[in-house]
């Protein structure tokens, strides 16, 4: 009786150890929610959501404080997929906080641009280079389209063009859905 | 497939006399008596090249020269940008006269920037031609630098920059396949190149060989290539060549495609999401294996490349021998011009190509076949009917995949459940839409699929790159704040604790204050009753004064 007591206790003991230290050792860092949710976000950084940037949108999100329909950049794509990671029901986007639109970056009229640097002070991504009193351009690689620098322009020389299609962003258009007698599949 | 990536311990197959099958395939009408029996003529040089910045898969190449300057045939004109990425040269002498966005083979028919040649039409080289070079003293990575500068990519129709795939010394390799089995239906410009130049097939496998360090070596052929084969063989005779080895397969749909083609002569699966060479296998096209030959050997740069014009829609269906960027309606005139009841153009092959809208594009180093096409030849697809889950396309599938399920999952955009049944192992060969009784045009849901699932994971790189500057912008701003607020701690310190100094400011300050109050109170001091004085009184005054403006000019 003592023996087996005895056994079974060192047997508990050494197991418990092993599993502890593999507990340590294979231990896996889960992303944090704050985290995936920002992964989702298109990352404007448009403010449009009212928070200032994608990632206080994206915490407000965490805390239950912001709903999953503020982001128009990301329109529905973007509300489905934050619905699928929190296992909310999808919903149209709100809209207060602007329209979903195709992507679009800006343009600075360089014969109008003043040099006044009001633009590169309010741009998220540091994509316009400039320095006072010298003109300003928008490096378009690194755009995100997020307008925030239209507003301060005092000459209103910065315009909001649409992506041109290119070889490289071209998609194969879907086949058109009509199909003949066609009946709904699952 | 799984399966497969296991096997890679698998020992080599020594010999590779026994032919295995593939799954699926078809059998289709060959349509290549329009153009096979034809000798290959030249295109001439057009008065017009257009060449476009890319011609492969990969980075775009990067122009260096200008509008306005003289180019010599040959000349490096745009260079390789990156590992993946595929010189372009200047294929005849002649005038830069723009860089600029023109039309190119594209499915999209979006244009793309091109440099365009104005031609002289003397087709000169800069300097005379150097003598042949012997590579069996050249180390893999000189082949292979050779191969680089020369801009070649894979001619079959692919792309691929071929030292990149070469790999060079990276990779183990037991067997190099040159792939002349043309299985899609009308082309026969590989067919054409080996039947005239024999030679230079040979002589092109023995230096890649060479730069693999390949102990086999198979060239293979497709069943009907009788003519091609004896071609082979007579030259495979006078060049003493060893490990080199002729193999005839049969003519199935698709049988010439890479991962096929080594199912049927090896047995063997290449893995999914693999390369060939994780196998110990590397497979070129014959018309590259030609191109390494002139690039190596005589030291010439991809300038030209064989072009099938066929289809009932053009007069005269042949190969021609054509230089890279001359324009596509340039050929068609030099094959007769097109038939009075052409009614599509397409660039490749009926099962892979695409129709385009306009003839004015360039030739570009993969494009192997143009195709003129009447009503009656190939008739507009009738209407898609449902999918009644026949199977059919199952069974043809080479990739051994479930077309029925990707194409449930890809018209439903359920992109990750396609990518689960193996959409990036579709080889959009077309026996799926090319055996389907609804007529549901399944290759383009494919495309549109994976054009899709590219276009989403560019979007998550850019706007993980918005992400950090967002992140980079915060700091700089946040460094800014803090760096001020150092400043203006360091300068009150200074200001409070420099008690010496101090009261030295203090004293300035004030003395600069009573300065101030002094100037105001003589602004003030204002003379009075001086309305009505008399002429001597005047005259004191002014002598007053001046007396005062010399003492203060003095001062």
């Amino acid at each position: 009786m003592l023996s087996a007591i005895i056994a079974l206790g060192v047997l508990a003991a050494l197991i418990g150890l092993v599993l502890g230290y593999s507990a340590i050792r294979f231990h896996v860092d889960s992303d944090p929610v704050v985290d995936q949710i920002d992964a989702l976000l298109p990352q404007t950084q448009c403010g449009q959501c009212t928070y200032a940037g994608c990632r206080p949108y994206a915490e407000a999100m965490a805390a239950g404080e912001a709903d999953i329909n503020q982001c128009p950049p990301g329109g529905e794509a973007t509300i489905q997929a934050l619905a699928d990671l929190l296992g909310l029901d999808p919903k149209p986007l709100n809209p207060e906080h602007g329209e979903h639109s195709e992507k679009t970056v800006v343009v600075i009229d360089e014969q109008v641009c003043i040099g006044c640097t009001l633009c590169i002070q309010a741009c998220p991504v540091d994509a316009i280079v400039g320095a006072a009193k010298q003109m300003h351009t928008v490096v378009r690689n690194e755009c995100t389209g997020c307008d925030l620098c239209i507003p301060p322009c005092p000459v209103e020389c910065i315009h909001v063009v649409p992506l041109t299609p290119t070889i490289g962003n071209w998609v194969w258009p879907k086949p058109s859905e009509q199909v003949l007698g066609d009946v709904q599949h699952g | 497939m799984a399966k497969s990536a296991t096997s890679f311990s698998r020992p080599a197959v020594a010999s590779f006399d026994r032919l295995h099958t593939f799954h699926g395939g078809l059998k289709l009408p060959g349509h290549r008596e329009l153009s096979a029996s034809r000798p290959i003529i030249s295109a001439g040089v057009p008065a017009i090249l257009v060449l476009p910045l890319q011609q492969h898969i990969g980075a775009p190449a990067e122009c260096l020269v200008q509008p306005g300057d003289t180019v010599h045939k040959g000349q490096l004109i745009a260079r390789q940008v990156g590992t993946i990425s595929a010189a372009v040269h200047a294929s005849s002498s002649g005038t830069v006269t723009a860089i600029e966005d023109r039309p190119v083979p594209h499915p999209s028919g979006l244009q793309a920037p091109c440099i365009i040649i104005e031609t002289d039409g003397l087709d000169r080289y800069q300097d005379s031609q150097s003598n042949a070079l012997d590579y069996t003293r050249m180390e893999a990575d000189e082949i292979c630098d050779h191969i680089r500068r020369a801009g070649i990519v894979g001619l079959g129709g692919a792309g691929f920059p071929t030292q990149a795939k070469l790999g060079c010394g990276k990779h183990k390799i037991n067997l190099l396949l040159i792939n002349a089995v043309e299985c899609e239906p009308y082309i026969t410009c590989d067919n054409r190149l080996i039947q005239e130049r024999a030679a230079e097939v040979i002589e092109g496998a023995r230096v890649l060989q060479h730069a693999v360090q390949a102990d086999n070596c198979i060239i293979a052929i497709e069943d009907d290539m009788t003519v091609a084969e004896q071609a082979l063989h007579t030259a495979l005779a006078a060049s003493n060549a060893t490990g080199i080895k002729v193999t005839r397969v049969p003519e199935i749909y698709p049988s010439g495609g890479e991962r096929q083609l080594i199912k049927v002569l090896t047995g063997r699966e290449v893995p999914s999401q693999g390369f060939p060479s994780d196998i110990g296998i590397i497979c070129q096209n014959v018309g590259t294996t030609a191109a390494v030959y002139n690039a190596v050997i005589k030291q010439q740069p991809l300038l030209s490349r064989i072009v099938t014009v066929t289809g009932d829609g053009v007069v005269q269906p042949q190969n021609i021998e054509t230089l890279i960027g001359t324009p596509v309606s340039h050929l068609v005139a030099a094959a007769g011009g097109y038939t009075h009841d052409v009614e599509r153009l397409l660039i490749g092959g009926p099962m892979m190509g695409y129709t385009v809208p306009v003839d004015n594009i360039p030739v570009t180093k993969t494009l192997n076949c143009i195709l003129a096409v009447t009503r009656e030849e190939m008739p507009a697809p009738p209407p898609a009917q449902p999918c009644i889950r026949c199977g059919k396309c199952t069974d043809v599938c080479p990739a051994d995949l479930l077309p029925q399920q990707l194409y449930w999952y890809a018209r439903s955009s359920n992109q990750d459940a396609a990518q689960d049944y193996g959409l990036f192992d579709c080889i959009e060969c077309g026996c799926c839409a090319y055996v389907c009784p609804s007529h549901i045009p399944l290759v383009q849901y494919y495309r549109h699929a994976k054009s899709e699932i590219w276009l989403a994971e560019k979007q998550t790189k850019a706007s993980d790159i918005a992400r950090q500057r967002h992140e980079a912008h915060l700091n700089r701003l946040e460094r800014i704040k803090q760096e001020r607020a150092e400043r203006m701690a360091k300068k009150k310190q200074a200001l409070s604790s420099d008690g010496g100094s101090s009261d030295k400011k203090k004293a300035a300050i004030e003395a600069a204050l009573e300065r101030v109050k002094q100037k105001k109170e003589q602004a003030e001091m204002m003379p009075r009753n001086v309305d009505n004085l008399t002429s001597e009184q005047q005259q004191l005054i002014d002598a007053v004064d001046k007396r005062r403006q010399q003492k203060d000019e003095s001062e």
